[in-house]
């Protein structure tokens, strides 16, 4: 592992020809052929990724479809279907330049008349993180076959960052244009996109085999003959695949915690934490601030003093998670290194529940219904809760249950974690505007927290493009969400992927596994 | 004559029933809190309201509630179980492409159970009272306390992990391309835990059962009577002893029967096999509204249909009895 790293970071910087960091000639030391086995779970309903986008589908369809850009652990922006782009000086223009000789698994050419299809037409139709992204775009051109360009209503600081296949997929405007309906196409059951690997089979219920793209547009990749992602639905069921051997990657998040601890502990299986830079996952309580006690900031600040976060942290995640400190996760840009991690205080936070003017009221907790760490998150706060004296009781649900409550706002403290896809306009803003605040969603303002200052500044920074005036804005709103305590943040979340040894280079992007596994090999 | 009669008014029961049984499925299921529009905008981590509002029409979730049953009703009168939107395919597809992998892992644990329990509670019976009697019980005890989930992860840590004997999931060979004995092989050792941890609870249960009933009929007077003919004794049993006890579990087997379609879900979710009971859970999980409620049917036509078969094997069993 370490010398690999090594290798990377000095080739890298020594040559321009480089792949996410991996210069190509390293690549072709990697072994040709062989099978990586993924565990998948829950079975996706569908891979064409440009009408679903849930973690599996993406894992999966990351595989097959290609966005312009890709990006490395710092999250900078490298060429992916887009060889290069400029800016125009006023931040309102953008020209991206396209690989040519690409082409779609079918045989079809990839052209600039795919992308703006694709953007223009087909995300904005049917993908509800693509639309809010392309908000600030005036119209998309194409320019030439090969050549696109942006033009925008106001500049908009984030841009860049909104092209990863997993936000941005470019989907094939020769098979989809004219259809009536995208999202019951008969050809998204098997999908056509410009990826490394192709759609070969799907089993449901049991398994999706993909096989090697022999047209990669990027030479000696990929490296393996076929993936196969198993669908195990129980989790001990897939621990014990892994275990033996007949599972090569079990990706974040489709382990217990306490068999991440067990297994990374295993000759022959390795553990990495990489991967998640784009996603930055942050956890939190949701607190309902349009109710009696939660409307008062004492009580919530209070609420945020009795958590014992580094004890979840050591006993529910099994040290898988760093302690929160406010509203950014530290590998999100603009985060804000000066402010402490939450820490705990029970008399403080018994002075300012009193100051609340708490009454005693039973208060309705609401545990995420995935898996055992978050249901021991849940007894820990309760427990740590009650220590102060404020009353808790547990309402559990499934999947269901607890979107529909989130959705309407029925609950008065929730467990939550977002994604913050790269840039606090992308990822943060969303939970904490006013704008946001709308029924119908757990992943928007759901606590119903309005604050004309916050919302002046994610504004502020989303509409700006200099750096260091985003950092300002960026900065002063952290600040100021500590001390309104919206939510409780817990941990930042660093889902471990466990993969046996005999996978190399699984992981080599900022989003991780959801990049495709095209520079991994196996020997 | 008697019994063509008897069957038709059964089958038009059957059907009536099934009416019933698919108007109450669609209210539970719509009781329960969350829609598949819900669960499919959480999964995607963003959602707005016109994604919400896209997705509810294209369910045809926008309708009233009875607008929605009659709709549904109509359709499962003409057989029509409808399209499930979020695996983007027919519900009759999806089931009946799940339905050779349940049948063969509950129809082998069914004879498995069967002959096993039945076998082993004779045997026990005859030998009432001996150490052979005591070993039955006690086993057959255990696995009836056990709970199945348990026994199937054990199951996979001693054969799979451990022992590297049999495969830790799924129905076969992923990639392994056999054909012929050695794909038949390779189904074979692919369905041998899941297949007797399903059958070791009704198997306890049979043996039980087989054994309690065979000691209270060998008390009847016929077959003392048998006995003071001098009629042999391992005649005796297998004729006059074991022939009328077993209704009970003819009784018994109908109804592990009829739920052999939905009844493997903690089994199959365990050894990740490809079932309808797997397929019915994560339509629950998923709020899958027509796949859920396709399943239920199915099942219930199903264990209709057995019942069916349960009482005409009574008459055999038993001439008896009488169907009226």
């Amino acid at each position: 592992m370490k010398r690999r790293k090594l290798l990377q970071t000095a080739a890298a910087s020594a040559t321009g020809l480089t792949l996410a960091g991996i210069p190509l000639h390293l690549l072709a030391a990697g072994t040709r052929g062989g099978t990586i086995n993924v565990a998948l779970q829950p079975e996706p309903p569908s891979i064409m990724i440009g009408t679903i986008s849930n973690g599996p589908a993406l894992l999966v369809g990351g595989n097959i479809y290609e966005g312009l850009l890709s990006y490395d652990e710092k999250l900078v922006p490298q060429p992916s279907l887009a060889t290069s782009w400029t800016v125009s000086p006023d931040g309102l223009t953008y020209v991206f330049k396209l690989k040519p000789g690409v082409k779609w698994h079918d045989g079809q050419p990839f052209t600039s008349a795919d992308v703006v299809f694709s953007i223009d037409v087909f995300l904005r139709k049917v993908h509800a993180r693509a639309r809010s992204n392309i908000v600030a775009v005036e119209s998309i051109k194409a320019l030439d076959p090969l050549t696109v360009e942006f033009r925008l209503k106001y500049p908009f600081g984030p841009f860049l960052g909104i092209f990863p296949a997993n936000g941005m997929p470019m989907v094939p405007r020769h098979i989809y244009e004219g259809a009536a309906d995208f999202l019951k196409h008969p050809a998204n059951a098997t999908p056509i996109g410009t990826g490394p690997f192709r759609f070969k089979e799907w089993s449901r219920g049991s398994f999706i085999q993909l096989v090697r793209n022999e047209q990669y547009h990027v030479p000696q990749v990929p490296l393996v003959d076929s993936l196969y992602f198993h669908v195990i639905p129980d989790a001990a069921a897939r621990a014990a695949a892994f275990e033996s051997g007949k599972i090569d990657i079990l990706p974040g998040g489709s382990a217990e915690y306490f068999d991440v601890a067990r297994m990374a502990k295993l000759p022959g299986v390795q553990l990495s934490t990489k991967g998640w830079e784009m996603f930055a996952p942050l956890s939190w309580i949701n607190i309902n601030n349009r109710k009696a006690p939660m409307d008062k900031v004492e009580f919530r600040q209070a609420l945020s003093l009795a958590l014992d976060r580094e004890g979840m942290r050591k006993v529910a995640w099994y040290g898988y998670a760093d302690v929160a400190t406010g509203a950014f996760n530290s590998h999100l840009k603009y985060f804000r290194a000066d402010l402490p991690k939450l820490a705990r205080d029970k008399d403080k936070a018994m002075k300012l529940l009193a100051a609340s003017g708490y009454k005693g009221e039973t208060l309705k907790l609401l545990p995420l219904p995935y898996g055992e760490t978050w249901q021991r998150m849940a007894e820990i706060t309760r427990l740590n809760l009650q220590e102060i004296g404020i009353k808790v009781e547990m309402v559990p649900t499934d999947v269901a249950g607890w979107n529909q409550r989130l959705n309407e706002w029925d609950f008065d403290l929730a467990f939550n974690f977002l994604y913050q896809h790269g840039d606090p306009a992308l990822g943060v803003a969303r939970n904490y505007t006013s704008s946001n605040i709308e029924k119908g969603s757990p992943f928007n303002n759901v606590e119903g927290f309005s604050n004309p200052q916050v919302d002046a500044l994610f504004e502020q920074g989303q509409k700006e493009t200099d750096p260091a005036k985003r950092q300002a804005a960026y900065y002063e709103v952290q600040k100021l969400l500590v001390e309104q305590m919206p939510v409780a943040w817990l941990h930042e979340l660093n889902f471990p992927t466990l993969f046996r040894a005999r996978v190399h280079n699984p992981i080599n992007s900022a989003t991780g596994l959801n990049d495709g596994l095209a520079r991994a090999w196996v020997a | 004559m008697k019994r063509l009669q008897f069957m038709s008014v059964r089958i038009v029961q059957g059907l009536l029933a099934l009416v019933l049984i698919a108007t109450a499925n669609f209210m539970l299921v719509h009781s329960a809190p969350g829609d598949p529009v819900s669960i499919m905008a959480g999964e995607a981590g963003a959602s707005d309201p016109q994604f919400v509002a896209q997705l509810r029409k294209q369910f045809g979730l926008d309708k009233s509630l009875p607008e929605q049953l009659g709709t549904y009703l109509t359709h499962v009168v003409q057989l029509d179980l409808g399209y499930s939107y979020r695996q983007q395919q027919p519900v009759v597809k999806l089931i009946m492409d799940r339905l050779p992998a349940t049948l063969l892992l509950t129809g082998s644990a069914f004879v498995l159970s069967l002959i096993f329990g039945v076998g082993l509670g004779a045997l026990a019976s005859r030998h009432a009272g001996s150490w052979v009697d005591s070993v039955i019980t006690v086993v057959a005890l255990i696995f009836y306390a056990t709970p199945l989930y348990w026994l199937a992860m054990m199951a996979v840590l001693v054969f799979t992990v451990q022992l590297d004997w049999l495969p830790a999931f799924g129905f076969f060979t992923v990639g392994a391309d056999l054909h012929g004995f050695a794909k038949a092989w390779d189904i074979f050792q692919h369905l041998l835990l899941p297949s007797l941890t399903l059958a070791l609870f009704y198997m306890a249960v049979y043996a039980r059962m087989t054994r309690a009933s065979m000691l209270e009929v060998a008390q009847m007077d016929f077959v003392k009577t048998a006995r003071a003919k001098g009629v042999r004794p391992a005649r005796i049993q297998r004729n006059h002893i074991l022939r009328n006890a077993l209704l009970p579990v003819v009784t018994l087997a109908g109804i592990q029967a009829g739920g052999m379609i939905g009844g493997a879900v903690l089994t199959e979710t365990v050894f990740a096999w490809p079932g309808i009971g797997r397929l019915m859970f994560d339509a629950l999980l998923q709020r899958d509204y027509n796949l859920l409620l396709g399943c239920f049917l199915f099942t219930a036509a199903m264990a209709v249909l057995f019942n069916l078969i349960t009482d005409l094997v009574y008459t055999l069993v038993d001439p008896r009895i009488e169907l009226s």
